[in-house]
């Protein structure tokens, strides 16, 4: 079955929360863990399967993906035969180019689907990180007879719940893993088992539900077709048991980005076996001067530090001047904290200057954000 | 088959016999350097930066992980339709085929390799050096003194004359006469190994040196004074940057340690050029709460629980709690597990070494050798609580219960 599937990542999310982050960039293109785009984990998922043939469907603001994604050469999506597909957008008298939801993305990607010469479709968002290879689902999918498996994790039932809430789908399963009803968007879930937006669906089953609902107003596939038809269309869950990180909002990409100073959880998105592909910048390794003090970071290639750094995530080139002091912070590419300045629970952009002797404050669940290239 | 002015020919067989357990199972060139490079990936970035993009590698000695690393040629964005990377290993012709017998005869074996891109210009160059260079410069002052070669040179210290080729040359440049290794020094001129020559000019030595038996078909022994004697017109083209042969334990333990200092004798930062290299994607290294790092130099995908100061850790590198590594060089995948010390040392590529191991810091009963660089080849599993003493050198072959 795998030989005879392809892959379809829809990299863009109307219903994201992630504000400024998203601002100039499309859910897919925002940075996360370091040296990575959130959708090199969907795509590299994709491709650690074993398949070659991967279309990704943008919107809004894809510039930045595109200049990521490329020709797809370092996921190996550089190919003759199949290889990477980017769906941008078409405007035509009928279609506006401006899709409501993942359905108007799908059938703005028709022609796509339509001519690629395999059976099956995963279908993901871009928002939701975790490393894995879908084989077992896909096999769990064919013992199971099933239409449509969607992959799941456990996630508790009383987290605090803010934006995140009201972008979280729970299955709620019978006996055999089908699942008979859904909890979409509540406040006080009573099922577990999150929905993490990824779909095992054959293709001509895919088609004929987006013709089928022409016309009716269906943004959302899960929630607008798929849960109408939970008695006609066997739907099943799959579990998947390792840590998923939600790009929901703002407090969740902070939190998210904070867990990876946990072992277990660098453990489950960056396993030995499966590798995360992202894009080379060749950047020379990272530089400690004498006076650098970092305790509990994740630093990238290219960074130099002579300041003090806790609890932070240093993307790629990031520099941190003499007497700096920097905690819980994510800072993204080629942001400089000159001498002195101080930070604390603050997510700088791609390319923000922090000047000599500034001060930054945010709290943990509310971090100031800085946008791209920013002088502070 | 489109015109190429320049074709390069970089030299990466030599096995490298003086570094000892490093290049026991793969060529020299292929040796890591600077966290997350190897030696090789200099002079091709080098190539690229400098907009030559035909180059041929010759191959010899233990060629497999070299031909891996260097595949396309693509993350020196030496993959092109017309051009590009191309390993170029011995091969046999009808009945006969030999190995490269010396650095001229193995351009004299690829003459059709060239041939192919009709160049003005051949750049010869060798994989064992540390630096980076714009050839482009190189081959504009070649051009401009209508040369027949022009021969890369470094001015170094008087009394250090004696140990490297020396060029003598006039007050234009113009080399007049060149000594290996002279016991009483004209100038301070060091050939870099780095030559340009006008193809056809150097294409008629090639063939004579070839028909010549008692040559020993080398550019510094037979070729070089050739065309000096002959009377070509061969000019020094002086450098100024940071070079280093690391041929050597001590040269290549050194130029490691050229990278930390501040501001570090050797700037991988600087903007004069990039150096790429084919790189596994890891994330970035995660440094731990009670670890420490300083005056180092560490890549992607480490673990540091421990203490790291004035040292270089390659890629995947894991250091346990309570570790400590000072004036080292860790290779890629090395495990230092916990309370394990290491002193001025290189550990090879997967070395994993046991708890409460100490490396480099016992003096031992004789005299000290390798310079006191203790040296750890790849692969090797050094058992736990074992003492290695300062300047011994060993692999995945040692006894540990002996």
């Amino acid at each position: 079955m795998i030989n005879n599937a392809f892959g379809l990542i829809y990299a863009d999310d109307s219903n994201s929360h992630l504000k400024e982050l998203t601002s100039e960039r499309s859910v897919g293109a925002v940075p996360f863990g370091g040296r990575y785009r959130a959708i090199d984990f969907p795509l590299s998922n994709i491709v650690n399967t074993g398949i070659t043939n991967v279309g990704v469907i943008t919107q809004r603001n894809y510039n930045s993906l595109m200049d990521h994604v490329g020709g797809g050469a370092p996921w190996d999506l550089h190919r003759k035969r199949d290889g990477l597909y980017l769906l941008t957008p078409f405007f035509t008298r009928e279609n506006t180019g401006s899709y409501l939801g993942n359905v108007d993305a799908l059938r703005g990607s028709i022609n796509y689907i339509e001519k690629v010469p395999y059976e099956y479709c995963i279908f993901t968002s871009a928002r939701n990180l975790y490393n894995t290879s879908y084989e077992k689902a896909m096999e769990a999918h064919m013992s199971n007879g099933a239409d449509i498996t969607y992959l799941y994790n456990i996630e508790p039932v009383d987290r605090p719940q803010g934006a995140e809430a009201l972008d979280e789908v729970r299955f709620i399963l019978n006996e055999q893993g089908r699942i008979v009803d859904m909890e979409i968007d509540c406040l006080h879930p009573k099922s577990g088992n999150c929905s993490m937006d990824c779909m095992i669906i054959e293709k001509s089953l895919m088609l004929s539900l987006l013709d089928e609902t022409a016309g009716r107003g269906c943004t959302d596939f899960l929630r607008d077709i798929v849960f109408k038809r939970l008695d006609t269309l066997k739907v099943y869950g799959f579990r998947y048991n390792d840590h998923v990180a939600r790009l929901n909002s703002l407090s969740s990409y902070f939190r998210e980005n904070m867990l990876l100073l946990k072992s277990d959880v660098r453990g489950d998105l960056f396993s030995a076996n499966t590798s995360i592909y992202t894009k080379v910048k060749d950047e020379p390794p990272a530089r400690y001067a004498g006076s650098a003090e970092v305790k509990n970071s994740m630093v990238a290639d290219g960074c130099t530090i002579e300041g003090s750094v806790e609890n932070c995530i240093l993307f790629r080139g990031v520099r941190v001047g003499r007497g700096a002091k920097v905690r819980n912070c994510i800072l993204m590419q080629g942001s400089e904290i000159s001498e002195c300045a101080e930070l604390e629970n603050v997510i700088l952009d791609k390319s923000v200057l922090v000047r000599r002797d500034r001060r930054l404050l945010g709290t943990e669940s509310f971090p100031v954000v800085i946008r791209k290239n920013a002088i502070v | 088959m489109i015109q190429k002015k320049v074709v390069a020919m970089l030299l990466a067989g030599g096995q490298g016999s003086r570094l000892g357990v490093l290049t026991s199972t793969t060529a020299k060139p292929a040796v890591p350097y600077g966290g997350k490079f190897r030696i090789i990936d200099f002079p091709l970035s080098n190539l690229i930066n400098s907009d030559i993009d035909t180059v041929g590698v010759l191959t010899q000695y233990r060629p497999l992980e070299l031909n891996r690393y260097i595949g396309n040629g693509a993350p020196w964005d030496l993959n092109r339709n017309e051009g590009g990377a191309f390993v170029l290993p011995p091969y046999s012709v009808g009945e006969t085929g030999e190995w490269y017998r010396g650095t001229a005869n193995a351009i004299y074996q690829n003459i059709g390799f060239i041939d192919q891109y009709n160049p003005q210009y051949v750049l010869v160059l060798s994989g064992d050096h540390i630096y980076k260079m714009d050839y482009a410069a190189m081959l504009k002052s070649h051009i401009q003194r209508s040369a027949d070669a022009t021969i890369a040179v470094l001015p170094i210290p008087m009394e250090e004359a004696s140990r490297f080729g020396i060029m003598n040359t006039d007050a234009d440049d113009r080399i007049t006469e060149f000594e290996e290794k002279p016991k009483k020094p004209k100038s301070n001129k060091a050939s870099m190994g780095i030559y340009m020559f006008t193809w056809p000019v150097l294409k008629r030595y090639l063939i004579a040196d070839e028909k010549d038996e008692k040559s020993h078909n080398d550019f510094g022994k037979d070729i070089i004074p050739a065309m000096l004697s002959a009377g070509q017109k061969m000019y020094a083209h002086s450098f100024s940057g940071y070079w280093k042969d690391v041929g050597t334990i001590l040269s290549l333990w050194e130029s490691n340690m050229d990278l930390l200092e501040e501001p570090p004798a050797f700037d991988l930062f600087s903007s004069d050029g990039r150096i790429y290299s084919r790189t596994q994607c890891k994330p970035g290294h995660y440094i731990g709460e009670g670890a420490s790092a300083t005056r180092s130099v560490v890549s992607e995908g480490c673990q540091i629980l421990g203490n790291v100061t004035h040292s270089v850790l390659f890629t995947g590198c894991t250091l346990e709690e309570g570790s400590v590594v000072v004036d080292s060089v860790i290779m890629p995948n090395a495990t230092i597990g916990k309370n394990a010390r290491v002193f001025k040392a290189i550990v090879g590529e997967n070395v994993t070494v046991g708890e409460n191991c100490s490396i480099g810091e016992l003096e031992p009963k004789g005299k000290v050798q390798n310079d006191g660089i203790t040296v750890i080849g790849e692969n090797t599993v050094v058992p736990p609580s074992t003492h290695i003493q300062k300047g011994v050198m060993l692999d995945q072959n040692f006894d540990f219960n002996s």
